[in-house]
C-alpha cells in the first residue's frame, strides 16, 4: 500500500500535519461519504418537493388510469378499460392528432425562423440593436400566457385589428374571424405559438452562436462564404444541440398545450382546435372522469416521450 | 448523454404531471385559466353593473319563524362561497348582517365554470361551505355531498310555495331531476326570451312583440333586406353557444315543453331527437343560412355580444333577464322583451326559467342559519327588492307577496310581467345545456358550432348531443 510508506516519511518530520494527512490518507472514502451526505442534504429539499409535487402525482395518475373514479366515492378496478376507451373514441383520437398539427406551428416554424433570426443578428447586428432586439423577441416569454392569448383573441376577431390592417391594405376578401372559422382557427392559434416561442428560440440559439469559433467565420469569409454557405456549413451543424433543446422543448410545449388553446379557443369551433391537454381538463374537472383523464394523460406522456427521446438521440450523434 | 437526455424526459413529465397535480386533491382555490363563464349555464353570467342598493332599509322586526330553524343568538360565522361577478348574495347577505347582527360572513369567490370543477372538492373537504352556489346538482347530491332540505321544506312553508319554484331542485334517488328530496332553493328566477332595440325594432315597423313565429320570421327577413343585423348572438366555445338559446325556444314552440324537461331531468329512456325538435333546429338551420347571426358568431364571447348589443348592433338577441341592468345601463329606456312566440297563433309562449341555486354542504356546521337566510331572501321585502334590483329577476317565494318596485322604463318591468304568462301556460323549462355537468361543453357548443360552419345538419345535430348524452349517463 503507498499509503503507509507515504506516511512514515510525513511522522518523522512534524507530528501535527502528518495527523491530518494521515487521516485523509488512510479514510478518503469516509471524506467522500461524508461530502457525499452533503451533496444529498442540498439537493435533498428540492428532491423532497420534485418527490412530493412530480414524482407522486405521476404515480397516482397512472394509478388512477387503472380505476373508474369520480374524484370522491370509491374507485373500482376496471384494468385497460380507460385505455380501450382513449383508442376507441373518435373525439379523443382527434386531439391528438390536432397536437401534431400544433408541433408545426410551435416547433418548427419557431426553430427555423429562430436560426435565421439569430444568425442575422450575429453576423449584422451584434451592438445594442442586438440587444434591442433580442429584447423584443424575448418579451412574449415574460407576458403570462393567459394575457397573452386574451389580447391575442381581440386581435383576431372580426373587428380586431389584424382584420381592420387587411381591410386598410384593400385585403377585404381575407377578413374573417380567424379564432371561430374552421379552416383557420388552428394556425391562428398556432400564430400565437409561434409569437411565443420565437423569442426563445432565438435568445438560446443566439447564445450557441456566439460559443462557436469566431476564427470559423473569419476564415470562411476570407474564403469568400456569404451568408447563406456560412449559415448552412457552420452555424447549423455546430447548434445541433441548441436546436435539439429547442425541438425538445418546444414540441413539448405543442403536444402537451393547454393555456393558449384555452384562452383563445377552448377547444372551439366544432372540435378543430381541441387538444389532449383541454380534453383532459374537461374529462378530470367537469364529467368527474378522473380514470378516464388519467388514462388520456397518461397515453399523451407515453407520446411526448416517443416523439423526443428521437429529437434527443439525433442532436447528441456526432457528424 | 444519457444523463441530458433522462433529464429532458423528466422536463417532459413535469410538464405533463404539472397538468394532472390539481387533479390530486389540489385545494380550493383554483388557478384555473381565466374564462368568461358560461352563460347559457342557468343564471351563471356577468353580473348586471349593480344598481344602487334599495333606498332605505328598514329593519323589519320581523318575529323570524318562533320555533323553527333560526340563525339563534349567538355569534354565527357562516361560510359562503359565492359567484366571482354575480352581486345579488353578496348585497343580501350585507343586508342580512344589518337585520341579524350576530351573523357575519366569510365569503369566497370563484367564478363559475371554476366552481363546477370545485365544488365536489368543497363539499367533501374539511371545511364544508354552509351555502353555496350550486352550478349543478344531481351528482352532488347522490353522492351524500348536500343536505336534504325537506325537513326546512316543512318547517318554512316552501311546501306551498307555487310549485314550479322548487321542482327543478329535486332530486329523485334514482338521479333524476324534478321530484324527489329537495337539494337546492333559489335566491331568484331568471327568465330567458327576446330582447329587443327599440329603435331599430321600429326601423323594420315592428309595433309590437310578434304574436306567432311566422310574424317573428317576417321582422327578421324585413331585417335582413333592410341591411340589419337581425340577431345578435354569442357562440364562442369560451362562452358555450349562445344558439341553444333560440334552438330551446323552436322546440318549445313545435311541440310540448314536457319531453324537453324530462330530458333534461334525465328522465328514463328520455330523447332529444324527436321529430318536433328536428323542427326546431331545422328552422334554426334555415337562420344560420338566411344569414341572421352574425358571421363571426363562432368567435364571440357572452360579453362581447351583449357590448355590441348595446352598441346597436342586431335588433334581437335571445337573453335572460340577468342582463337586464346591463341593458338598462347600455341602452336605457329603448330596450324591450318579448317571450318567443308559439308556433301557431293562440298557443302558449314558453321560456326557460330556473333558479340561482344555492345549496348546503350535507356536514355544514350552520345548516340552520343558512337556511333560515334562504328563507329569508324569498320573503323579507328588503331582501326581494335587492333580488329585484340587482339581479332583476322574479324573487319567487310565498304567491301572497307583493313583487317589489321597478324602476319606471327598465326592461325589467317587461321581464317580470311575462313571468306570470309562462307560470300559468306551464310552459316553464330548465336548461338543455344544463341536462349534464358536460352536455354543454361537449355536445351542444361544438355541433352547433359545426351546424354554423356548414357542417352539421339538424338532424345530425340531435343525433350527436343525443349519443353523447347517453355516453355520459352511463358514466
Amino acid at each position: 500500500m503507498p499509503s503507509s510508506s507515504t506516511t512514515t516519511s510525513t511522522v518523522r518530520s512534524d507530528n501535527r500535519p502528518a495527523a491530518s494527512t494521515l487521516s485523509r490518507r488512510i479514510f478518503p472514502h469516509r471524506m467522500v461519504r461524508r461530502e457525499a451526505i452533503i451533496g444529498w442534504l442540498f439537493v435533498l429539499p428540492a428532491l423532497l418537493m420534485y418527490a412530493a409535487f412530480v414524482l407522486l402525482p405521476l404515480l397516482l395518475s397512472i394509478q388512477y388510469s387503472f380505476f373508474r373514479w369520480d374524484g370522491i366515492g370509491p374507485m373500482s378496478w376496471v384494468g385497460l378499460k380507460n385505455y380501450a376507451t382513449v383508442m376507441d373514441d373518435p373525439d379523443l383520437l382527434g386531439t391528438i392528432s390536432n397536437a401534431f398539427r400544433l408541433v408545426m406551428f410551435f416547433s418548427f416554424i419557431p426553430v427555423t425562423l429562430g436560426l435565421v433570426v439569430a444568425s442575422v443578428i450575429h453576423r449584422v447586428a451584434t451592438g445594442r440593436l442586438g440587444a434591442v432586439a433580442r429584447t423584443v423577441l424575448f418579451l412574449p416569454q415574460v407576458i403570462p400566457l393567459v394575457a397573452a392569448g386574451i389580447i391575442w383573441g381581440w386581435l383576431l376577431a372580426l373587428p380586431g385589428l389584424i382584420n381592420q390592417i387587411l381591410k386598410a391594405i384593400g385585403l377585404d376578401a381575407l377578413t374573417r374571424a380567424w379564432l371561430g372559422d374552421f379552416d383557420w382557427a388552428l394556425p391562428a392559434v398556432g400564430l400565437i405559438g409561434v409569437w411565443v416561442l420565437l423569442g426563445f428560440c432565438t435568445v438560446l440559439l443566439l447564445t450557441g452562436i456566439t460559443k462557436v469559433d469566431p476564427a470559423l467565420y473569419e476564415s470562411a469569409r476570407i474564403d469568400g462564404a456569404g451568408w447563406l454557405t456560412e449559415f448552412v456549413k457552420i452555424t447549423v451543424p455546430l447548434l445541433r444541440q441548441e436546436i435539439g433543446v429547442c425541438l425538445t422543448v418546444t414540441t413539448i410545449a405543442a403536444l402537451a398545450a393547454f393555456d393558449i388553446v384555452y384562452v383563445s379557443t377552448a377547444g372551439g369551433p366544432g372540435n378543430s382546435t381541441a387538444v389532449p391537454g383541454i380534453q383532459i381538463y374537461i374529462l378530470a374537472f367537469t364529467e368527474q372522469r378522473i380514470g378516464l383523464a388519467s388514462a388520456l394523460a397518461v397515453m399523451l406522456m407515453i407520446l411526448v416521450l416517443a416523439v423526443i427521446l428521437p429529437i434527443q438521440r439525433l442532436s447528441r450523434e456526432t457528424l | 448523454m444519457k444523463r441530458k437526455s433522462l433529464l429532458w424526459s423528466l422536463a417532459s413529465l413535469l410538464v405533463l404531471t404539472s397538468m394532472l397535480l390539481s387533479a390530486c386533491g389540489a385545494p380550493v382555490t383554483t388557478a384555473a385559466p381565466a374564462v368568461t363563464e358560461p352563460p347559457a349555464t342557468e343564471v351563471a353570467t356577468e353580473a348586471p353593473a349593480a344598481t344602487e342598493a334599495p333606498a332605505a332599509t328598514e329593519a323589519p322586526t320581523e318575529p323570524a319563524a318562533a320555533a323553527g330553524p333560526s340563525c339563534g343568538t349567538d355569534p354565527v360565522v357562516l361560510n359562503a362561497y359565492f359567484e366571482t361577478g354575480f352581486d345579488i348574495p353578496f348585497k343580501l347577505a350585507e343586508e342580512f348582517t344589518k337585520q341579524y347582527s350576530n351573523v357575519t360572513w366569510d365569503i369566497k369567490q370563484d367564478q363559475f365554470t371554476n366552481l363546477i370543477n370545485s365544488t365536489p372538492r368543497l363539499l367533501s373537504g374539511d371545511n364544508p361551505p354552509d351555502l353555496l352556489r350550486l352550478p349543478t346538482m344531481v351528482s352532488f347530491a347522490k353522492q351524500g355531498l348536500l343536505k336534504n332540505l325537506d325537513d326546512y321544506a316543512a318547517a318554512f312553508g316552501w311546501d306551498e310555495w307555487p310549485v314550479p319554484q322548487l321542482n327543478q331542485n329535486r332530486v329523485a334517488e334514482d338521479g333524476t331531476r324534478g321530484s324527489g328530496a329537495l337539494y337546492a332553493m333559489g335566491l331568484n328566477y331568471s327568465l330567458t326570451g327576446i330582447f329587443y332595440n327599440k329603435e331599430l325594432a321600429a326601423q323594420i315597423g315592428m309595433t309590437e312583440p310578434p304574436k306567432t313565429l311566422a310574424q317573428f320570421d317576417e321582422l327578421l327577413a324585413k331585417a335582413k333586406e333592410e341591411g340589419l343585423l337581425p340577431i345578435m348572438q354569442w357562440g364562442s366555445a369560451k362562452s358555450g353557444m349562445g344558439l341553444a338559446f333560440p334552438l330551446q325556444n323552436l322546440m318549445a314552440a313545435y311541440g310540448p315543453v314536457e319531453p324537453i324537461n324530462d330530458w333534461i331531468f334525465q328522465k328514463p329512456d328520455a330523447t332529444i331527437d324527436t321529430p318536433s325538435n328536428l323542427e326546431a333546429a331545422q328552422h334554426l338551420e334555415s337562420w344560420i343560412q338566411n344569414g341572421y347571426f352574425p358571421t363571426d358568431i363562432n368567435a364571440i364571447e357572452y360579453t362581447d355580444a351583449n357590448a355590441r348589443f348595446g352598441k346597436g348592433e342586431g335588433i334581437f338577441i335571445f337573453n335572460g333577464d340577468w342582463q337586464n341592468a346591463g341593458y338598462d345601463t347600455d341602452m336605457p329606456g329603448n330596450v324591450g322583451f318579448f317571450l318567443m312566440p308559439p308556433a301557431e297563433a293562440g298557443g302558449s309562449p314558453a321560456a326557460m326559467s330556473a333558479p340561482l341555486t344555492f345549496g348546503i354542504a350535507a356536514n355544514a356546521k350552520h345548516a340552520d342559519c343558512a337556511a333560515f337566510f334562504l328563507n329569508w331572501v324569498a320573503t323579507n321585502e328588503t331582501a326581494r327588492q335587492i333580488d329585484v334590483t340587482v339581479g332583476g329577476s322574479n324573487p319567487g317565494g310565498p304567491s301572497g307577496l307583493d313583487m317589489p318596485s321597478v324602476a319606471e322604463g327598465s326592461v325589467t318591468n317587461e321581464t317580470l310581467a311575462a313571468g306570470p304568462v309562462v307560470g300559468e301556460a306551464g310552459t316553464s323549462m330548465d336548461f338543455i345545456a344544463n341536462a349534464t355537468s358536460s352536455i354543454f361543453a361537449q355536445g351542444w357548443t361544438p355541433e352547433l358550432q359545426k351546424m354554423v360552419g356548414g357542417q352539421q345538419d339538424a338532424a345530425g345535430l340531435l343525433k350527436a348531443v343525443q349519443e353523447e348524452y347517453e355516453r355520459e349517463l352511463t358514466q
